[in-house]
């Protein structure tokens, strides 16, 4: 019998069912996630049980850095639509003085992460066009006794929206008493629910070993 | 690579072969893994979730005295500093703030303070932990977005648990806060609250925590 011998040619890998399942695993994430906005402070939330999500709009929420800095953000999701945030920077303009142009409101609705920009520098911040110039803008807003910006930006955020429920957003490290501070002032402000942005984590009980 | 493999049929007329179109997938695949690489970088995956609490009303009203609660219910739990925690039962009043009852120290984890809350809230963990159980095993048929409100009916019926109320020295982080208020509804405790510190408790923590307040005032 002679010997049956293969051709010899060059190995050939069809892609094709590769490429297919990279397409399904691509259209799945275009799906099921969305973009992540850049923070202007890094913040490890802590761990909770709680499984509820949190809401897609009607929401402001309190970003709190480790560094006791609070800022603010309003309506980040479909209700961009009712214009919530060029509304806002209005009414603070008009109780501080200061009139805000066409174009500044625009940004300020563009803006995609938190802000704590001191009100009196909220011009040049919105000004300005490069990220990290703006990222020293980002100073926290103030919230004490005698400057309470905070709480304006609460009371016209629920002014203009009234649906709107507060969440709060805080790094495990943050001090207690920029937590305290930031409570208070929405309690001053008759607001009583808050949602506590947390990571999921399980915890098990064990009811046996204390029946005793 | 795509290669159009020649085969010599007989050795006689050549004929132009019917071959499949065949592609070269390759770029394709590399720039489809890009896309991938790049969406699970830039976007989360999971949402992050939150947990509810509600605050009382602050009092304005100086005549206004703060709601009664009886306190052989009530258990004090005291965030401390470095991620200590304390607790005392009952009240102290601030007339005997010269004979402060100690502070108990205890831990975050299983052991501490989920173990001491259980111990107190026993009968009304053990109602919910054996609903819950019911309405998994199916002996129980209850529409799954009523298991919860079931549930806060239980706590609002229960008058054996403790009423816990949660201060927080100043040192105390937000980790600790969360902590804390977790472990609330891991054991299930229907009524617990967040109060301000009162002047003698603080006295009370750093008599525990061997803070000395003469350090505390020049440190600030």
């Amino acid at each position: 019998m002679p010997k049956i011998k293969l051709p010899t040619k060059s190995p050939h890998i069809d892609m094709t069912p590769m490429v297919d399942t990279f397409a399904v695993i691509l259209i799945f994430l275009l799906l099921t996630s969305q973009m992540r906005s850049p923070e202007p402070a890094n913040v490890d939330t802590p761990f909770s049980i709680s499984e509820k999500p949190t809401p897609d709009f009607n929401m402001m929420t309190f970003l709190l850095s480790p560094d006791g800095k609070v800022f603010m953000n309003f309506d980040n999701g479909p209700d961009t639509a009712f214009k919530f945030r060029p509304k806002i920077l209005s009414e603070m303009g008009i109780r501080y003085g200061i009139e805000f142009t066409e174009n500044q409101l625009r940004e300020f609705e563009k803006f995609p992460s938190s802000i704590g920009v001191p009100i009196l520098q909220m011009k040049e911040f919105l000004d300005s066009q490069d990220a990290e110039d703006r990222k020293t803008f980002q100073t926290g807003i103030p919230m004490d006794s005698t400057d309470n910006q905070l709480s304006f930006w609460i009371l016209y955020a629920r002014q203009v929206n009234p649906n709107i429920q507060a969440c709060i957003k805080g790094d495990s490290k943050t001090t207690f008493e920029t937590v305290e501070k930031v409570l208070d002032i929405l309690q001053e402000k008759n607001v009583k629910r808050f949602n506590l942005i947390t990571n999921l984590e399980t915890a098990t009980i064990n009811l046996e070993e204390i029946q005793q | 690579m795509a290669e159009i493999i020649q085969e010599e049929k007989g050795g006689g007329k050549k004929k132009a072969k019917k071959l499949l179109p065949h592609m070269d997938m390759t770029p394709m695949v590399d720039l489809m893994m890009l896309l991938i690489t790049f969406f699970m970088l830039t976007t989360s995956l999971s949402k992050a979730k939150v947990m509810e609490i509600t605050l009382p009303d602050k009092i304005t009203d100086p005549n206004q005295e703060a709601p009664k609660i009886s306190a052989s219910r009530t258990l004090n739990i005291i965030l401390g500093p470095d991620n200590k925690l304390y607790w005392y039962p009952g009240a102290v009043k601030p007339e005997d703030f010269n004979n402060l009852p100690p502070l108990m120290e205890t831990d975050y984890g299983a052991d501490g303070v989920r173990k001491l809350l259980l111990e107190r809230n026993r009968t009304l963990a053990k109602k919910i932990d054996d609903f819950k159980n019911d309405v998994i095993t199916g002996k129980i048929k209850i529409p799954q977005d009523s298991v919860a409100s079931t549930i806060r009916q239980f706590g609002r019926i229960d008058d054996t648990g403790p009423i816990v109320l949660v201060k927080a020295y100043k040192n105390a982080n937000y980790g600790n806060f969360v902590d804390i208020l977790d472990e609330m509804n891991i054991t299930g405790i229907a009524r617990y609250t967040f109060m301000k510190i009162a002047w003698y408790e603080e006295t009370m923590v750093e008599t525990a925590a061997g803070i000395t307040s003469t350090a505390q005032a020049s440190a600030n």
